[in-house]
């Protein structure tokens, strides 16, 4: 095979790829009305909920705890430069812009990608192989409706409150910083905090969060539904996931990111 | 003579530039059982899963109903999916849900009836295969024997036309295993079910079946009753019957890939 051929036969693959994720993506959203409350199919609602749990509850102490760590690391750095200028207090606005703008939807992403996108892989490639998602198709039942589409409301629910509580001990991080090294009280912290706060920013955060959720529930579902074996490809599955929603979101955050500066966001 | 209730013609499917099936072309009536046996490799799963259709064929159709499952719309598959119920080799059962949830799926799933009717209804499916007692357990917890019966269960839920077995004998010990043809003929009996049972267990096949199909290296080579089954001269259907050994190392395709082997590592005596 040429170089070519290599690339060409790559792009495919690559494009393919993009395109299941598009079909996937369609498929769920059309079925999405059966998994809300009062509307939707019966039970439906409670596995949504169950979902959530599993995604948000099992997830909060590590967000938290990568939250806290990324805004103490934020804090310290930027404070060793501008403390040479005076101007130690710019650290919060500093963690709060990066959290609220970035670092909270993209740590939050990652956290849950690698717990959830890894489980949701695992879960349907095992499902595949023990032949339960064709006992579903058999039974006239869409599998997209049944196993993804509650996974999918879940998390773009709970992705982005997770954001929010990871951004918020993020911020808190800093005030710790900030209470050892220039002795600033906490009433003193989160006044300036809300000033540096724009609601613009918290809502650019959110929408990436949404954004990001759906890659990784989209991808963990999809590379479940491609097992093809035994066990061993339930476990590839599994990584496979966690790489690609990774390297999925950090695309997408850039592409967000380079949207929202092209059309004059600031 | 009535329409067949499935009609497979000329059926060719390849997997990898392998022929695995090769112009099947079977009817079924409504009513009988049929078991499709064959060797293993002999396309038996493959063409149960075309039956079901769980995947597209290279040509050839194959009507349900007098529907065409390869050329229909979603809605019309789905219907005819509605009526065929599928018990799987391995049970497929569902691992997060207990077995009286596993049946209460389809009855949630794809009927309006109330929780109240369900109740009753999932209890007497569980009753009518001998599980009654079970129903709280999870699969995991479940025989082997058990889980095939909680399959059956499963796959009765909507009182099908159509059931479909995929080895039901399979890792069963010869008693779970003449009790589930039991229950397969209680089945034909009391809802007039049509069955067809994938399998190479030839006393299940004798017991259960009004006529057996058998494939053999793709092709169907025989569909007849239990008793010209058994009387049968042809070579292939005895060898399977009586149960000969085939040495697989005088095979013609085990001794062409030595020829080419040798060839291409220039080897001589």
């Amino acid at each position: 095979m040429s170089l070519f051929e290599a690339i060409g036969a790559g792009l495919i693959d690559r494009l393919a790829y993009v395109g299941g994720l598009t079909t996937q993506w369609v498929r769920a959203v059309a079925v999405l009305p059966r998994v809300l409350p009062f509307v939707g199919t019966r039970g439906r609602w409670q596995s949504a909920i169950r979902q959530m749990y599993a995604i948000g509850v099992g997830a909060l102490p590590m967000v938290a705890v990568v939250a806290s760590c990324a805004g103490c690391i934020l804090a310290i750095q930027s404070a060793t430069i501008l403390n040479q200028f005076g101007a130690i207090q710019l650290v919060i606005n500093i963690v709060v812009i990066a959290f609220t703008k970035e670092l909270g939807p993209l740590l939050t992403a990652t956290v849950v990608s690698g717990r959830s996108g890894s489980a949701f892989s695992a879960e349907i490639g095992t499902m595949v192989v023990t032949e339960e998602i064709d006992a579903l198709r058999t039974m006239a039942i869409d599998p997209v409706e049944l196993v993804l589409a509650p996974k999918f409301i879940a998390a773009m629910i709970v992705v982005p409150c997770l954001t929010i509580v990871g951004s918020c001990f993020g911020i808190l991080a800093g005030a710790g910083f900030m209470y050892l090294k220039a002795h600033m009280s906490l009433n003193i912290y989160c006044r300036y905090t809300l000033e540096a706060i724009r609601l613009h920013d918290v809502f650019t955060g959110l929408l990436k969060s949404v954004v990001f959720s759906a890659i990784i529930v989209h991808v963990g579902c999809l590379e479940g539904f491609k097992v093809a074996g035994g066990p061993e490809a339930v476990g590839r599955s599994a990584t496979s996931a966690v790489v690609k929603s990774t390297l999925l979101v950090v695309f997408a955050d850039l592409l967000i990111t380079a949207a929202l500066y092209l059309i004059g966001d600031n | 003579m009535e329409d067949p209730i499935i009609s497979i013609r000329d059926l060719t499917v390849s997997y990898g530039g392998r022929r695995v099936l090769n112009g099947v072309s079977l009817d079924i009536q409504r009513g009988e059982v049929l078991a499709l046996l064959g060797g293993s490799g002999s396309g038996k799963s493959t063409m149960l899963r075309h039956i079901i259709g769980l995947a597209k064929p290279d040509s050839g159709t194959i009507h349900i109903q007098g529907i065409n499952i390869n050329e229909c719309s979603t809605h019309e598959l789905m219907a005819i999916r509605r009526d065929m119920g599928v018990a799987f080799q391995g049970s497929a059962l569902f691992s997060s849900m207990s077995v009286e949830e596993n049946i209460r799926l389809p009855l949630r799933e794809l009927t309006s009836l109330s929780e109240p009717v369900i109740e009753i209804m999932t209890f007497i499916k569980l009753a009518s295969v001998g599980l009654a007692e079970a129903g709280s357990l999870m699969p995991q917890e479940l025989s082997g024997g058990m889980k095939k019966r909680a399959a059956v269960a499963r796959a009765t839920a909507l009182d099908p036309e159509i059931l479909i077995f995929d080895e039901p004998s399979a890792g069963l010990d010869p008693i779970v295993a003449a009790e589930l043809d039991e229950l397969i003929l209680f089945l034909k009996r009391a809802f007039q079910m049509t069955v067809v049972v994938v399998t190479h267990e030839m006393a299940s096949a004798f017991r259960i079946a009004d006529r057996l199909a058998m494939l053999h290296n793709g092709c169907l080579i025989a569909v007849e009753s239990s008793k010209s089954f058994s009387e049968s001269t042809d070579p292939r259907i005895r060898q399977f019957l009586d149960r000969k050994p085939q040495r697989i190392t005088e095979s013609e395709s085990v001794q062409r890939r030595l020829r080419e082997l040798v060839s291409m590592t220039g080897v001589t005596r």
